[in-house]
């Protein structure tokens, strides 16, 4: 990271740890705010949110660590998350997830090369009565189908 | 130590713990309990588990350490609790209402006994080939509930490669149970801050900031996680191979300096109770091991407080006459681990640390250059090695300035621990040896180099000298016995002030070329500190930071270790508060039972200045061999 960078990233956590308060709670919102700015909470972010908070920054990594909707390395500009739970797996998450692999033309858990969708499976999204769910950045869609996932596609790209 | 409470621990690591109240005979005060239908009365508050055990029940534990914080996730100690649907962990449970307890049912032994096999199934490695057999609470556990057999199976692989990239530490998480201590220790203990559990569900393991490899991180190599970890999951990095390869080869002549609390602690190794005084049959086990010379860490430890003990009087000097700007209060730099500390998290202060190397660095220069020449021998031709209550001193002989005898000055750190295996491989009892003395040109030294294994110690050595220097008068008549008593116990920090009075005494030779006389001194009071365990460092540092009562200290003693070097990283498992005062006594004991108790009355000190180290204490010699330089490292990781 360059300098400026860095110091522009301090100067935005600064203003978030003054929004939210000094305490330990104040974490995951900090946290949740650079996540949706950068699309990832980087090394440097998570050693000044430890140093602003008076915690150790091997704390901050293991809450980043734990959730799976943070994320240490820059992933792609739209996220594509396909629930993977046995619900939405009962209702035919297999063929939406083969639909999508095809559209993209990748696998789960990749990024396209121009860098624009993330394809990845998620835990259960708590739309087990309408599955299969696909979370696309901070939308839910319910009921995909192979069909649908391909217009939702279409939307974002 | 300070108690638990006061602790940075988070909040969702310390359930339910209930106040005590001071006075148990206050109505309330006290609750009446069954344990297995016998019927007790405890004070309000107290855990099941501190019932149990203060009534004679026997209940295993695992995540659970008298030093740490309470986790309760190990679930090792369930008991049955009347009138609860689940099992209770009794290390977090605190008693608040009169309840009935069962220790022993068939479904708290099931219970136990699954979760053995549960840790066993994911615990990699044998225990034949394994550095703790024998003194492993899993193994331990598994012989208590009668394991015979994998219930769950075993894994047959490792599921994580050994990080071996640290001087001091090995971390082997195939072996890890998840008890969570290192992480309690690292962060609330000593606040460093290097270890936590990381991942979610099955993928936890534990591990560092971005899981980089340990030399990569801010790991002051302390060792406390390895003197907590139940396992071999954490380990010393261990060079006995290296050492049996030198004393096997008839060219290499091998010398070893041992420090002051090996000698108070190995007999645990071998059976001893804690607090048994092992120096002179250690120095007759190390020859028959086949070590050519056994020399006194605690010279050079003496030497040390001459050298300290002067730049404190320089910068003093520079401040109040010559009105320079210097950086007061001066710092200790024996401990290693501090000084790795304070390196990452204060560089600013760096101009504090005191430049005199450690005792063991002091040593290793000695040996490669004065005692070379005495002798004879090439100093190529010499391996030194250091006995260490600590770890970190593995890290510490390995950093590159640390070269001033134009070759590695110390070549290999070895634990109390590794030493005692040592002993035993060669086939010696320990405590069947009979005593033996340590090899000149070094000889013996006095008890104020002693008590540097003891938290207060380097303090307490260092006003010994000072008193006498600057007033002239005997430390006895200063203090009963020599014995500096507010400087010692294991309160996280002692203050202590000095006045120094109005009668000053003439500047003794060996300062004579660096200050004219004390009168500048008269009426000064001499402002003096002590803290252990760097959780208390970092209370100290953040004072003098926002400019409290420490900032206007002249001395301080930090010791990255609770308890100071008794109680570091390379010493036996376990360690526990009250092991940690036994040692203490065992020091304490043999300062007083010694003759030279004053380290500027060390003979051998006297004749290094007249021989050797001919222009004095901060001389051009001494600081081309005795003082060093710090790195500023900072706190981020790139």
């Amino acid at each position: 990271m360059l300098v400026l960078e860095k110091n522009e990233m301090t100067k935005e956590i600064e203003q978030l740890v003054n929004k939210y308060g000094f305490s330990r709670s104040s974490l995951l919102p900090i946290l949740q705010d650079i996540q949706r700015k950068h699309k990832a909470v980087p090394d440097f972010a998570q050693q000044e949110v430890a140093r602003l908070l008076d915690i150790h920054p091997v704390e901050v990594y293991s809450v980043v660590s734990f959730y799976s909707f943070f994320n240490t390395k820059q992933k792609g500009k739209n996220l594509v998350r396909l629930c993977q739970t046995i619900t939405c797996d009962l209702a035919g998450k297999k063929s939406v997830a083969r639909a999508l692999e095809r559209e993209i033309g990748i696998k789960f858990g990749e990024t396209t090369k121009d860098n624009k969708i993330t394809l990845e499976y998620v835990n259960c999204l708590g739309m087990c009565d309408q599955g299969p769910a696909l979370l696309v950045n901070e939308r839910v869609y319910s009921k995909v189908t192979p069909e649908k996932a391909v217009q939702i596609l279409s939307e974002i790209k | 130590m300070e108690s638990k409470e006061k602790l940075r621990a988070p909040i969702s690591q310390k359930p339910h713990v209930v106040e005590k109240p001071k006075d148990p005979s206050y109505i309330g005060g006290t609750i009446s309990i069954e344990i297995n239908e016998k019927k007790l009365s405890v004070p309000l508050g107290t855990t099941i588990l501190e019932a149990c055990k203060e009534y004679g029940i026997h209940v295993p534990t695992l995540c659970y350490h008298e030093d740490l914080c309470m986790a309760g996730v190990c679930r090792v100690c369930v008991v049955e609790v009347e009138g609860m649907r689940t099992l209770q962990a009794s290390c977090a449970f605190p008693i608040t209402a009169p309840i009935k307890i069962k220790t022993s049912t068939p479904m708290v032994r099931k219970a136990r006994r699954h979760i053995i096999d549960l840790m066993l199934s994911e615990h990699s490695g044998e225990c034949y080939s394994c550095i703790r057999n024998s003194n492993c609470e899993l193994q331990k556990l598994a012989k208590e509930y009668g394991v015979d057999h994998y219930t769950f199976g075993h894994v047959d692989k490792p599921r994580y490669e050994v990080d071996n990239s640290s001087y001091s530490v090995i971390r082997d998480m195939s072996k890890c149970v998840l008890c969570k201590r290192c992480v309690r220790t690292c962060i609330d203990l000593q606040e460093v801050g290097v270890l936590e559990s990381l991942d979610r569900g099955r993928e936890t393991h534990i591990g560092t900031f971005l899981d980089k490899p340990l030399s990569d991180v801010i790991c002051i190599n302390c060792g406390q996680c390895i003197n907590r970890c139940p396992t071999a999951a954490l380990r010393a990095n261990d060079p006995s191979d290296e050492i049996w390869n030198a004393i096997d080869d008839p060219n290499k002549h091998v010398v070893i300096q041992t420090a002051p609390s090996p000698r108070a602690a190995i007999g645990e190794e071998f059976g001893l109770p804690a607090g048994t005084s092992m120096t002179r049959q250690m120095n007759t086990a190390l020859k028959r091991i086949g070590f050519d010379r056994v020399f006194d860490t605690n010279t050079t430890a003496d030497l040390t407080i001459i050298e300290e003990g002067t730049e404190l009087v320089i910068r003093l000097y520079k401040a109040l006459v010559k009105k320079e700007q210097v950086s007061l209060p001066q710092f200790t730099s024996c401990s290693p681990g501090w000084v790795k500390y304070l390196e990452h998290y204060y560089p600013e202060y760096i101009d504090n640390l005191s430049s005199a190397k450690s005792p063991q660095q002091m040593f290793g220069a000695l040996i490669k250059t004065f005692y070379a020449e005495k002798t004879g021998i090439d100093p190529a031709n010499i391996v030194s090695v250091a006995v260490m209550p600590c770890s970190a001193k593995k890290f510490e002989c390995n950093r590159p300035e640390m070269n001033d005898s134009g070759y590695k000055d110390v070549d290999y750190g070895l634990t109390t621990r590794e030493l005692a295996q040592m002993i035993k491989e060669a086939g010696i009892h320990l405590p069947e040896m009979p005593k033996g003395d340590f090899d000149s040109p070094f000889g013996e030294a006095s008890g104020a180099g002693l008590i540097f294994g003891a938290t207060g110690g380097v303090m307490e050595a260092a006003i010994r000298s000072i008193v006498e220097f600057v007033t002239g008068k005997k430390a006895e008549d200063v203090f009963e016995k020599a014995n500096i008593i507010p400087l010692r116990g294991f309160d996280g920090i002692k203050y202590m002030e000095i006045p120094i009075g109005n009668e000053v005494g003439t500047v003794p030779d060996i300062l004579k070329h660096l200050v004219p006389d004390w009168n500048w001194l008269k009426g000064a009071t001499l402002k003096v500190a002590v803290a252990h365990g760097t959780a208390n460092a970092k209370k100290i540092m953040d004072d003098i930071k926002a400019g409290g009562k420490f900032s206007e200290c002249h001395f301080i003693e930090f010791m990255a270790c609770p308890g100071g070097c008794l109680g570091g990283g390379g010493q036996p498992i376990p360690t526990t508060p009250e092991i940690r005062k036994k040692r203490a006594q065992a020091i304490y004991a043999e300062d007083e039972s010694l003759v030279v108790r004053k380290s500027h009355e060390n003979p051998y000190v006297i004749r290094l200045y007249e021989e050797f180290l001919k222009e004095g204490p901060c001389g051009h010699k001494s600081h081309k061999l005795l003082h060093t330089h710090y790195i500023k490292r900072g706190r981020y990781i790139a």
